[in-house]
């Protein structure tokens, strides 16, 4: 096993805590944080992969995916965040409504 | 919520163990990947020499795959229309910057413009370019509304319109002018394609860092016409 794959396992950790916390966690913000970890764990598990090169230069390919992924979840965060204030300015929460089963 | 947390123990216990379950599945999967993959490098390599730059990130973005660099400013622009759209986000209190933000916005924010204008020159062959120096743009942007700066109602109307749709404006115009010319959309003929791009990258420069900025002030600034 090589820095490669301990970064991709890395990736996958951070993907895995994101994702747990998007389940257990109520608020609005915390979700919206917990989707920029996924992000960043799988950002981090394509650049890892990308360096499987012979030579010293990686697959540029996953890095220009990358990039344009990092200015994409900076927007996406920003219009999300925007929505949760927007929801909280209207109804005074930072939650979903829970929904019961039954 | 922490009320419910002891009735949410079982729940949590059972997710953990699931995405245990899914970790471990991936990482299995990402250890049975061959140790040496190039991709896509050796194509990319091959045909660096006609895409204009010698960077082969930047030549993967603004030449081989710049319909997604496309289509990403489109992304960057819509969201931004969706922030705005929402009319009435909450005031925000403002606070006074205090003398240390204050001066040191004024000295940092022109160093900000400099290495943005470096990182987009440097992008033809070295790490940078429109994405990088966009982002160092648009954190000078993020720097002078902390410090208390707020567009003019000069700045806020048509020049900031224009401004913030350049970039994806003059893509488009590059990729449809190309296709009158005579070729494919976005298939630069390579004794242009050096200019080409340095063109599209500034562009997108600017927007880039006038959307980030703008994303982080939120409302729409107001032009003083409006209502």
């Amino acid at each position: 096993m090589n820095a490669v794959f301990l970064y991709a396992l890395v990736g996958i950790g951070l993907f895995t805590l994101g994702l747990y916390a998007l389940i257990v966690y109520r608020h609005l913000l915390r979700k919206i944080l917990a989707i920029n970890v996924m992000g960043s764990g799988v950002f981090m598990v394509l650049v890892a992969l990308a360096a499987r090169t012979q030579g010293a230069t990686p697959d540029p390919v996953p890095h220009a995916m990358v990039l344009t992924g990092i200015v994409i979840a900076v927007s996406a965060t920003a219009l999300a965040l925007a929505l949760m204030l927007r929801l909280r300015a209207e109804t005074g929460r930072t939650e979903f409504p829970e929904e019961r089963l039954e | 919520m922490t009320d419910n947390g002891k009735q949410q123990m079982p729940f949590r216990l059972l997710l953990a163990v699931l995405l245990s379950t899914l970790a471990a599945g991936l990482g299995y999967a990402v250890l049975s990947l061959p140790s040496l993959a190039p991709g896509l490098s050796e194509q990319v390599a091959g045909k660096l020499e006609t895409s204009g730059v010698s960077n082969p990130v930047t030549a993967v973005l603004l030449n081989f795959r710049a319909y997604d660099t496309l289509l990403e400013l489109g992304v960057l622009l819509l969201a931004l229309l969706g922030v705005w759209s929402l009319r009435g986000l909450p005031e925000r209190r403002e606070s006074s910057p205090g003398p240390v933000l204050d001066t040191l916005s004024r000295l940092l924010v022109p160093l900000l413009i400099l290495v943005a204008g470096y990182l987009l020159w440097v992008g033809a062959y070295a790490p940078g370019g429109a994405f990088q120096a966009g982002s160092v743009l648009g954190a000078a942007g993020v720097l002078l509304l902390l410090a208390g700066w707020r567009p003019g109602a000069r700045f806020a109307g048509l020049r900031l319109r224009i401004a913030l749709v350049a970039g994806l404006g003059v893509f488009m115009g590059v990729g449809i002018m190309l296709i009158l010319v005579g070729g494919h959309f976005l298939e630069y003929p390579p004794p242009f394609a050096a200019a080409l791009i340095l063109l599209i990258e500034a562009a997108a420069t600017l927007s880039i860092g006038l959307t980030l900025a703008a994303l982080f002030l939120g409302d729409r600034p107001e032009t003083g016409a409006r209502r």
